[in-house]
């Protein structure tokens, strides 16, 4: 066979296989839009759900799938960001790196479900948290610390270490440098970092049903004092999100349109885990732009 | 294993009477691990004079140059005396960043920070306290017309700085560098990234600093050093061979190593 045709059929079978994902991908956000979207409406994304009768919708997992976001958040962030700067700044080519980069790893690849059980005996158990928001944000930070301290690691790593110097040659100390040339330069790398990982949050379930629970009491919307149970800010709620709705319902839902509330919640959390991504792709090119003041 | 092979050298020091001094090394030598990168280099550098280092890759005079703000520190161990002001700055409680106000450096590749023109020069002036608005201004007014940018780009100093072209961006860092009004300015082959014309322009401006700046350039370009520069030292495999003036480094230079060197023919 001649180079050329080798070339040829080579590039074919790659295009080949690079169509079969794309394809699989698209059957398979079609397949839930199309079954799932007919049955999403402003009531459905804002009414309780119902156990028994048909009719019920997901407000408050909605709500409660945002709200837990927000705190894992709010929790795993200035850690991610702290360990980040740590690996890509300060750390030393030694032992002691080796150690926290490996665990780091190791802790990426636990199955959810284990991080799930861990977080039931520590957090549920032991630290008597009881299924809540609270235990399920704690457990989730675990999920997500390692990925999002990798990501944020190598855009820091992304940036040239030319800028450092340019800071250290100007006087400026390590930390300045860090904090003013090289974290600025990788915000849209965090940042498309930050909101990936929010797409996974969202729509992980195994972690959750053991810490977070499986229930979604009624909420007060009018009620924004955090002590207060009914309250929706009340972090020691259980609540149970979208995503572990959907899994409830599946295995044990007895509501006559158990199905269709399954699909329409399928639909909202695709599109919510789609928007995700699309705002880390828009969001972060665009925010380079501004930061860099190129026009 | 390698052997040293420098015989001779010859290094010329001033009459201090005469020449002030604006920057020395003694006995300086830089390893990196095991591996001796800079063995035992003494030299002087006269005030307001550019000294060039010139050498063939490898021969340490980048490494050399860069220990001597402390770029080097976590990367390499620097032993020896650099002495500034009568102050030996390789000591471990010199306070660096403050060395570096008067020590500054402009380096092989334009590095402008991802920020605009004007703040390019200002950040690092801010961060040390400099708060005057109207002062500032003059500051990059000033550095900028000393590094031949100011007419380019005037007009808008708000335009990001990565929006230049790469001549122009090298003469913003040798502004940002100014704008410090350091005493030494190091350049690390400053013009090695761009074409002849830009290359051409950034020499020009360097003649001029050296009314004001002690400067000590790297280069590949032996036409550039000789052009720009009142003396040189010849670096080879980690040794300072050679140093003099530079017409008598070009023209009659005493070390065999030397001559092959600057007539082309080496190795």
């Amino acid at each position: 066979m001649n180079p050329k045709k080798a070339d040829k059929i080579a590039t074919s079978i790659l295009y080949g296989i690079a169509g079969f994902v794309v394809l699989v991908l698209a059957a398979l956000l079609g397949y839930i839009l199309v079954r799932g979207l007919p049955h999403v409406s402003w009531q459905f994304l804002t009414t309780p759900a119902k156990s028994f009768s048909s009719g019920g919708g997901v407000g408050i997992q909605l709500f409660n799938s945002f709200y837990l976001l927000l705190l894992t958040l709010l929790i795993s962030f200035p850690i991610s960001l702290g360990a980040g700067i740590w690996l890509s700044e300060y750390a030393k080519n030694n032992w002691v790196t080796t150690v926290i980069r490996t665990s780091v790893e190791i802790l990426s690849s636990l199955p959810s479900v284990v991080v799930g059980l861990f977080g039931f005996l520590i957090f549920v158990v032991q630290f008597n948290f009881g299924f809540s928001i609270l235990s399920g944000a704690l457990a989730l930070t675990f999920f997500n610390l390692p990925l999002l301290t990798r990501s944020i690691e190598e855009s820091l790593r992304a940036i040239p270490y030319s800028q450092r110097e340019a800071g250290f040659s100007l006087g400026l100390s390590r930390w300045e440098t860090v904090t003013r040339v090289v974290v600025p330069d990788a915000v849209p790398g965090i940042l498309t970092g930050v909101i990936l990982s929010a797409g996974r949050i969202f729509g992980e379930a195994a972690a959750l049903i053991y810490t977070a629970g499986q229930s979604a009491p009624a909420l007060d919307f009018t009620n924004w004092n955090p002590a207060n149970i009914a309250s929706p800010l009340n972090p020691m709620r259980p609540a149970e999100t979208l995503a572990v709705h959907i899994w409830k319902i599946n295995s044990e839902g007895i509501m006559p349109d158990a199905s269709a509330v399954s699909a329409g919640a399928s639909a909202v959390l695709i599109i919510a885990v789609l928007l995700f991504n699309f705002l880390a792709r828009f969001g972060g090119k665009a925010l380079y732009r501004k930061i860099t003041s190129s026009k | 294993m390698a052997e040293n092979n420098i015989e001779k050298s010859r290094i010329m020091t001033f009459n201090e009477d005469k020449h002030e001094i604006a920057l020395e090394t003694k006995d300086l030598h830089v390893h990196y691990g095991s591996n001796e990168a800079i063995r035992d280099v003494s030299l002087q550098f006269e005030r307001f004079k550019i000294t060039a280092l010139i050498g063939a890759s490898g021969s340490g005079k980048s490494t050399y140059l860069r220990s001597l703000n402390r770029m080097n520190d976590g990367i390499a161990d620097v032993t020896g005396k650099i002495i500034y002001r009568d102050l030996d700055i390789n000591k471990d409680d010199v306070d660096i960043y403050e060395m570096r106000k008067h020590i500054g450096m402009v380096f092989q590749r334009p590095n402008p920070f991802s920020k605009s023109i004007y703040e390019n020069i200002t950040f690092a002036l801010k961060r040390h306290g400099m708060k005057d608005k109207q002062l500032l201004e003059e500051r990059v007014e000033k550095s900028l017309k000393q590094a031949a940018l100011w007419d380019q780009v005037k007009d808008d100093l708000n335009v990001s700085a990565l929006s230049l072209s790469g001549g122009q961006q090298q003469r913003l860092c040798i502004a940002r560098a100014i704008a410090m009004e350091p005493d030494i300015l190091l350049l690390d082959e400053p013009a090695s990234a761009l074409d002849p014309i830009s290359s051409r322009i950034v020499e020009e401006s360097l003649l001029e600093l050296k009314e004001k700046y002690t400067i000590i350039i790297v280069t590949h370009n032996m036409q550039q050093a000789s052009r720009i520069s009142d003396y040189t030292a010849f670096f080879h495999s980690g040794n300072a061979v050679e140093f003099d003036k530079t017409t008598t480094i070009f023209t009659r230079p005493t070390i065999k190593l030397t001559d092959d060197y600057v007539s082309g023919n080496f190795g």
